[in-house]
């Protein structure tokens, strides 16, 4: 055995049984039909929508990259979350369903290296995904209207990535938490469902029923990933986030320059806990 | 080289394994035996740092909980079924164990020969038959040429053929020197392959005993009873005892006694000197029974 290892000079074992992990779950991502049927939607609503931007102001052709990120703001708010939920749930579950959990832990690996190497392997094939959506749209925007405003864009694509990764965190805690993939799939839809449709009338409704105080309803509003993504890509598109409405003002004259940093304390937050808990559940809980 | 000391494992009010003790020394092939439920699998398990327990275990000196990746590495596992990726293809599945345990994709080539898998590289883990698989998992198993082989019930789930061949990979290991531990309710694998027999009941070791008088305990005694015609009963009968079989006439045809693992020899034996057997029948007796 030594005789075989001393052929190949190799990085310490926590970073080598990471790599080996995330590469095999990065394969396994990109080869999947959903993976692709994800980015597929999504380079084509993507484009689909920067035509339209531009025919609802009354005229027709492609949108600049302003006002594409804009547009494109609702729909990765949909969709991004969906795909990045649904691919985090499915990792652990769904191989302590098949039994494959076991046998992979039989290997010398630890549990952390389980987790981890399977959510860098997931992340790579997200971004990918996304890379390949934002640069498929930016070049044909780019040839058809030119580069301006081509910083929105850029912006709009680093907050997806963010929003990427907070929801693949969620999705492996509701991994780590369940014995069977297709409850994982099923919590992961229904707390897409939350975030998406239910938080925001749940605030709305709050503020009416319990006269929140606009302060009380934006640090609400920080307790969910997909609203700290919109008000960070918001501030770059309109500083003043009046668009937002009293909340949206407040928190851009109450923090100013550092509201940006804010916002992406918040979706980091919502990256660094949810896995940091599953670390702690996946390591407590039984394999079977 | 593995000690368990005072194992105990609860699943909810199970109690799976209840303060189960034992040493198995470098080298040599222990068998756990006892009816399902006993435990076996559940040690099997503890014995990986799959699941938590009470107690302790050590392999090599490493303690599986502390050292885990460590003693591990020390071991090849073969399941009762192999459950891996099974859209994987084989030589994709021996790549990721070959880069788990740093070994080359050389090594991997090179062991899908020696279980037979060549030429099913590009197969994928589902298209593979139930001895192939067992075949599959052994070579994963044996990817970083560990000195420990654990195996949960290594051929409950293949046919004849397929088990008398797992039988003799895993007949080979044993002489190389590696040191086994393995699952087991069969006897023909306990006299095949153990030196030692930890006997299981209920998740208790109630004892622990050498191979051979363990299988002579439980042992069923076979007998096959032939029909080759009256015309070619004397030639059968002198073929047997002359293949060194224990072969008697009880007036109704003959009767010889097979070994468990060999039960098709005296036909094999009559075949080779050109006499048809025309019917047979295999009889089972424990050893307290007569045989009518």
């Amino acid at each position: 055995m030594s005789q075989i290892a001393a052929h190949l000079p190799l990085p310490s074992i926590g970073v080598w049984n990471l790599g080996v992990i995330a590469r095999k779950e990065l394969r396994d991502a990109l080869g999947s039909k959903w993976f692709l049927l994800y980015t597929i939607a999504f380079i084509a609503l993507s484009t689909l929508l920067s035509f339209v931007t531009l025919a609802g102001a009354g005229a027709y052709g492609f949108a600049g990259f302003g006002r594409t990120a804009a547009g494109l703001l609702n729909l990765i708010m949909l969709i991004v979350p969906l795909m990045a939920l649904t691919s985090g749930a499915g990792a652990i579950a769904g191989e302590r369903e098949r039994g494959t959990l076991v046998y992979l832990l039989a290997q010398p690996v630890s549990r952390s290296e389980i987790l981890i190497g399977k959510a860098i392997g997931l992340a790579l094939a997200l971004l990918a995904s996304l890379a390949l959506g934002f640069g498929f749209s930016a070049l044909l925007l780019a040839w058809k209207t030119g580069g301006a405003g081509a910083g929105a864009f850029v912006t709009l694509a680093g907050y997806t990535a963010l929003l990427a990764l907070a929801m693949l965190a969620v999705g492996l805690l509701i991994s780590s938490l369940t014995r069977r993939g297709s409850v994982a799939i099923g919590v992961a839809v229904f707390v897409w469902l939350v975030l998406v449709f239910v938080s925001d009338l749940g605030l709305m409704a709050g503020t009416i029923m319990f006269k929140l105080r606009v302060e009380e309803l934006f640090a609400l509003a920080l307790l969910n990933p997909l609203q700290a993504y919109k008000m960070g890509v918001m501030q770059h598109l309109s500083p003043t986030l009046d668009v937002l409405g009293p909340a949206g003002m407040y928190a851009s004259a109450t923090f100013g320059r550092w509201l940006g940093a804010l916002l992406l304390g918040a979706l980091i937050t919502w990256i660094v806990v949810p896995l940091a808990l599953s670390l702690i559940i996946f390591s407590r809980r039984s394999p079977l | 080289m593995i000690t368990v000391d005072h194992l105990s494992k609860q699943f909810g009010k199970i109690r799976a394994v209840d303060d189960a003790s034992f040493e198995i020394a470098q080298g040599r092939a222990v068998a756990l035996w006892g009816t399902n439920g006993a435990g076996k699998t559940t040690i099997i398990r503890c014995v990986l740092g799959v699941i938590h327990f009470q107690g302790s275990i050590r392999i090599d000196g490493h303690d599986i909980r502390r050292a885990g990746k460590k003693a591990r590495g020390l071991i090849g596992y073969v399941p009762q079924e192999l459950a891996f990726h099974e859209e994987l293809r084989v030589g994709a599945a021996m790549r990721f164990c070959a880069s788990l345990r740093r070994v080359s994709s050389a090594r991997a080539v090179e062991l899908l020969e020696r279980v037979g898998l060549e030429g099913n590289q590009r197969k994928r883990v589902r298209e593979l038959s139930g001895g192939m698989k067992q075949r599959l998992a052994l070579a994963m198993a044996l990817i970083s040429d560990p000195p420990i082989i654990i195996l949960d019930e290594p051929t409950s789930n293949l046919d004849s053929a397929a088990r008398a061949d797992g039988i003799k990979l895993l007949k080979g290991l044993r002489e190389s020197g590696k040191t086994l531990l393995f699952a087991s309710h069969r006897p023909e694998e306990i006299t095949e392959l153990a030196d030692e027999v930890i006997v299981l009941e209920k998740g208790r070791v109630i004892g622990r005993d050498n191979a051979g008088s363990f299988a002579e305990r439980i042992a069923r005694r076979h007998f096959l009873r032939l029909d080759v015609g009256a015309d070619r009963m004397g030639d059968a009968f002198e073929a047997l005892q002359a293949a060194g079989l224990d072969v008697s006439n009880n007036g109704h045809g003959l009767c010889v006694r097979t070994p468990a693992s060999g039960k098709a020899e005296p036909i094999h034996v009559l075949s080779r000197a050109s006499i048809e057997v025309r019917d047979f029948e295999l009889l089972t007796f424990d050893e307290s029974e007569e045989m009518p």
